[in-house]
């Protein structure tokens, strides 16, 4: 199709090929590149935040305007940049590492992704229509039912189209890894890494309804005069906060367990060791998934529950430091014995292990209730999810970039520069957040504008803001690395870091299709056998045949699209019925769209064993 | 690999160089420091879990090190390929077992101190007063008492005493860190908590739960006196006279400004209406607003301009601020009345030992 004209296209064309895509490996560089974006975004947010808060009394921002960019940096990072770049993860890596040719709806995984920008782009449009919401990424009710302008209700729509997205990347996945793995991969053969994407696209299937649910309630009572969450009209503020975490909780995890993943395939790769313990690993993962559920309350220990919840919740969140634990001395038992190179993925995977610990350190000192009435809301809350977040989460992002860029672009990501961003963003990380689990204690809450002089809070503040400077110029290298690396990087070959597990027994560039024959899989870590067996390929599972290929689709685009204008009517229906028109206008789009493709007979296309041979599909 | 242990190390030199710098914080704010039960309670918690997590950090750290120390690649060996491990059964029962004998030191005292602070035995036979959150104030009524005061709690030393919460528009939070942990504040029920403040003193309070602009402007105090002076504030609070003549002619000005201007929202004496901050012994407090500085020009200021200091404060809506009726030497006369308004010898000074 248009791949096999790849040389000397137009611009034009090379839209036109995103824009419609349905290809997984598209598909993740386009979560990558939005997210990426989004992620600069949330840093930029984070600066101000910093700024604002180097020295006492200090009016950078003013306080609602304060208000509205801790509310987008909370939002933006978590539902936009982490997210989607674990997204971008997921889909480069999971399909060819259990052996398939694409997700199991290659359509559906447009429409994720293109739902997930066009809620980022509805959030992030409040920015230049009146303001952007301003009740912190929790939106804790009766503050964000009140909350003037529109602000509130840009958050909602946002989050609540680009949750459908999320929602269907999760099903997705569900489907892809339980029917499309190859021949003989069995689930205990699987690839940590795909493993974890299994347990979160499950937590994705229960959590999100709760956000969904909750943000609909928010929603008529914002736009359509409901009392849901109104106590002088029976409603409940405390169910908002009920709903929202036991999609919130849940959530951690969700962004937590990829990283997991990506962590416990570069350990074994480093040190030439199978990964220890793979079962332990395996249910321990699937163990925090499942108590992952039972723990939201412990972020409501102040809210009043009671002695005996408070408790329950306090203990049940405990218990979670165990599979976490068993993981933590796994890895270390990985490298133990092992024959380690230190480069640039190695040293994110290396450092998150001690950051890590730390912050299950406060998150068990945290599930004490009676301890968390002074911990809860304060920086000491605010450090304790940096630490799990970043030093979880962007390691492990940062960790998996490096990792498979190879895979992905064909080229190594520059190491001088990969180790310039790795020390500055490390040092800069503990200087800005370690400092803040003492302010936290010594009275600062979280989420607060200013500080007053004299309350011993100045220099803690003043360190934190210092490094946060160096954790923006270790990202700002990381740009600049992957702009030189794209310019100037050599090609290398399909397997440049003597991989263990499929994705690396396939030639660089990645063709369309994936495996030109399915590869026969006979244990953990796949690949790997084969070498020890001294063979270069995998044993195929099938002859060479006509390879069935989804076709592209424009109609994921406009769908989204469809929901964009919609959401836009939503919004502003409350001022003048007349945007009724644009909820009607949109809603027709994607009901047109729905309709189209439900109506249109798509059955694909084949590249024909004949035309393999000559290229085609590369 | 030295480097790499080495910058590590820097920076733990340095986070603990900061740390020694600012001490634990200011006295009468800190956690560290408890003058209270229940902060004593939650900082004995916290000493607890911080020394079970801390033991199993260097236990973590050691192993950590010594794989790096040990298990690097060494010249001559690229290629070799280590032996291929599986796991080991009894290593595995013994890092879970451990932690659980570890996670169960920490549950036990959580569990028993969590039902402790929620202890409500005694509620009926000590002082119960009402604390209702608001943008952006805190309003304490003694409902046996018959006294209404905002801003400053005053509270005998030594005592159990319980707060009964509710807040009249968003989520507050209730913390006063030296003295306990924090409570929230929701519209549609009452959360109740205990206080006892082991020393006299002025203990500094904030709102803990995102508020809206002025969330950290929402500042309070607890001033914890000895029983005589406790008892002596509550009489002379009970005998505050609303009618009273001012001595000065520009307060007594004021106060008839007042009665024309302010009164609708703000009242005085036990009168219940709190739409505004009860202002009965505003003379003695030290801070305007919870946060601004107490001198006259500040409080012209203040009542000139509210929106100016506390971003979203529901004063700006005032008729007086609306219509303009009031001149900067009307609102001038309002200040020297409310400077005056001392009904009680018990002030935050009284709080020492």
């Amino acid at each position: 199709m248009s791949t096999t004209i790849a040389q000397n296209r137009s611009f034009g064309a090379a839209l036109w090929d995103y824009l419609t895509t349905v290809d997984h490996k598209k598909i993740g560089i386009l979560y990558l590149v939005s997210g990426g974006f989004f992620f600069l975004l949330g840093g930029l947010e984070a600066m101000a935040i910093r700024i604002q808060l180097i020295k006492p009394a200090n009016d950078f921002v003013s306080a609602g305007f304060y208000n509205q960019i801790l509310t987008m940096h909370g939002t933006t990072m978590i539902f936009l940049a982490a997210m989607p770049l674990i997204f971008a993860l997921m889909n480069a890596v999971v399909p060819l590492q259990i052996g398939a040719r694409d997700v199991a709806f290659p359509f559906l995984n447009a429409l994720g992704f293109w739902l997930f920008l066009a809620g980022g782009l509805i959030l992030n449009a409040s920015w230049f229509l009146g303001g952007a919401p301003d009740a912190g990424w929790t939106a804790y009710a009766p503050l964000s039912t009140t909350s003037p302008g529109h602000g509130v209700d840009f958050y909602v729509l946002g989050l609540q189209i680009s949750g459908a997205g999320t929602l269907i990347a999760g099903i997705n996945f569900l489907v892809t890894i339980v029917n499309m793995r190859a021949p003989g991969m069995t689930y205990m053969r699987m690839p940590l890494f795909t493993w974890t994407t299994f347990v979160v696209s499950a937590l994705i299937l229960f959590a999100f309804p709760a956000l969904t649910v909750g943000l609909f309630l928010l929603m008529f009572d914002r736009l359509f005069g409901s009392g849901f969450f109104d106590a002088s009209m029976g409603g409940n503020s405390v169910i908002w906060e009920h709903l929202f975490w036991i999609f919130g909780h849940p959530e951690v995890y969700i962004l937590i367990l990829p990283a997991f993943g990506v962590f416990s395939e570069i350990l074994p790769v480093f040190s030439k060791k199978r990964l220890f313990g793979y079962t332990a690993m395996v249910f321990a993962t699937v163990l925090i998934g499942f108590l992952g559920f039972m723990v939201w309350a412990h972020h409501m220990f102040t809210v009043g529950l009671g002695p005996a919840a408070n408790s329950i919740f306090a203990v049940a969140t405990m218990a979670i430091a165990v599979p976490t634990g068993i993981k933590i001395f796994n890895w270390l038992f990985t490298l133990w014995g092992g024959n380690i190179t230190i480069n640039t993925a190695m040293l994110y995977s290396l450092s998150f292990i001690p950051t890590f610990t730390i912050g299950g350190m406060t998150g068990v000192m945290l599930a004490a209730a009676a301890a968390d009435y002074q911990f809860h809301d304060t920086y000491f809350v605010v450090a304790h999810f940096h630490y799990v977040i970043v030093g979880g989460v962007v390691f492990g992002i940062f960790a998996g970039l490096h990792y498979w860029w190879p895979r992905m672009f064909g080229k190594i990501l520059d190491e001088k520069l990969g180790k310039l961003t790795f020390w500055t963003f490390f040092i800069g990380f503990h200087l800005t957040f370690f400092i803040q689990h003492f302010l936290g204690l010594m009275g600062m809450p979280r989420r607060y504008w200013t500080f007053l002089p004299d309350q011993g809070l100045d220099t803690g503040n003043l360190i934190s803001t210092i490094g946060a400077f160096l954790m923006a110029f270790g990202t700002i290298v990381f740009v600049i690395n992957v702009i030189v690396t794209s310019v100037k990087g050599e090609k290398v070959g399909g397997d440049p870091w003597d991989g263990r597990t499929l994705e690396w027994a396939i030639a660089n560039p990645t063709p369309h299709y994936n495996f030109k024959q399915t590869p026969l899989v006979r244990g953990l870590d796949a690949f790997w056998i084969e070498k020890m067996d001294g063979r270069k390929e995998m044993t195929p599972a099938e002859p060479v045949d006509d390879i069935h290929m989804p076709n592209s689709s424009i109609l994921p685009f406009i769908m989204a699209l469809g929901l964009f204008i919609a959401g836009f009517g939503f919004i502003y229906q409350v001022d003048n019925s007349a945007w009724l028109a644009a909820v009607f206008i949109g809603m027709g789009i994607l009901l047109g769209c729905m309709f189209i493709r439900s109506v249109k007979d798509d059955h694909g296309y084949h590249i024909h064993k004949e035309d393999l041979d000559k290229g085609a599909g590369l | 690999m030295k480097g790499w242990m080495g910058k590590i190390r820097a920076l733990f030199l340095l986070s603990s160089l900061a740390l020694i710098l600012s001490g634990c914080g200011r006295e009468n704010l800190t956690a560290f420091l408890p003058k209270g039960y229940g902060a004593e309670v939650s900082l004995n918690l916290i000493i607890i879990s911080l020394a079970v997590m801390i033991f199993v950090f260097i236990v973590v750290m050691i192993i950590y090190t010594v794989v790096l120390v040990k298990y690097r690649r060494k010249k001559g060996q690229e290629d070799y390929i280590p032996k291929q491990t599986e796991g080991n059964k009894a290593l595995e029962i013994i890092w879970t077992v451990i932690p659980i004998l570890l996670l169960v030191i920490i549950a036990v005292p959580t569990v028993s101190a969590t039902f402790d602070l929620a202890d409500e035995s005694e509620k009926e036979d000590t002082l119960n007063i009402k604390v209702t959150g608001n943008q952006y104030w805190w309003h304490f009524s003694y409902e046996d008492e018959e006294i209404q005061t905002s801003q400053d709690l005053y509270i005998p030393v030594g005592k159990r005493i319980y707060l009964n919460m509710v807040s009249s528009d968003v989520l507050h939070s209730f913390w006063v860190p030296s003295i306990t942990g924090k409570m929230d504040t929701n519209p549609e029920n009452e959360n109740t908590m205990y206080i006892e403040a082991y020393e006299e003193g002025v203990y500094w309070g904030k709102c803990a739960e995102l508020c809206g602009p002025s969330h950290s402007l929402m500042d309070f105090k607890i001033v914890a006196v000895s029983e005589e002076e406790y008892n002596q504030w509550v009489t002379d609070m009970q005998n505050f006279d609303a009618e009273a003549v001012p001595e000065t002619a520009s307060a007594q000005e004021g106060q008839e400004l007042f009665q024309n201007n302010c009164i609708s929202c703000h009242a005085l004496g036990s009168s219940p209406v709190a739409v505004a901050p009860n202002l009965t012994d505003f003379g003695n407090r030290t801070k305007i607003a919870g946060v601004l500085d107490f001198d006259k020009e500040t409080l012209v200021g203040w009542i000139s301009n509210p929106e100016e200091f506390k971003e979203g404060n529901k004063m700006t809506n005032a008729e007086y601020l609306k219509n303009g009726s009031l001149s900067e030497e009307e609102i001038s006369k309002i200040a020297d009345y409310l400077l005056q308004l001392k009904p009680t010898t018990i002030t935050p000074e009284s709080a020492t030992n």
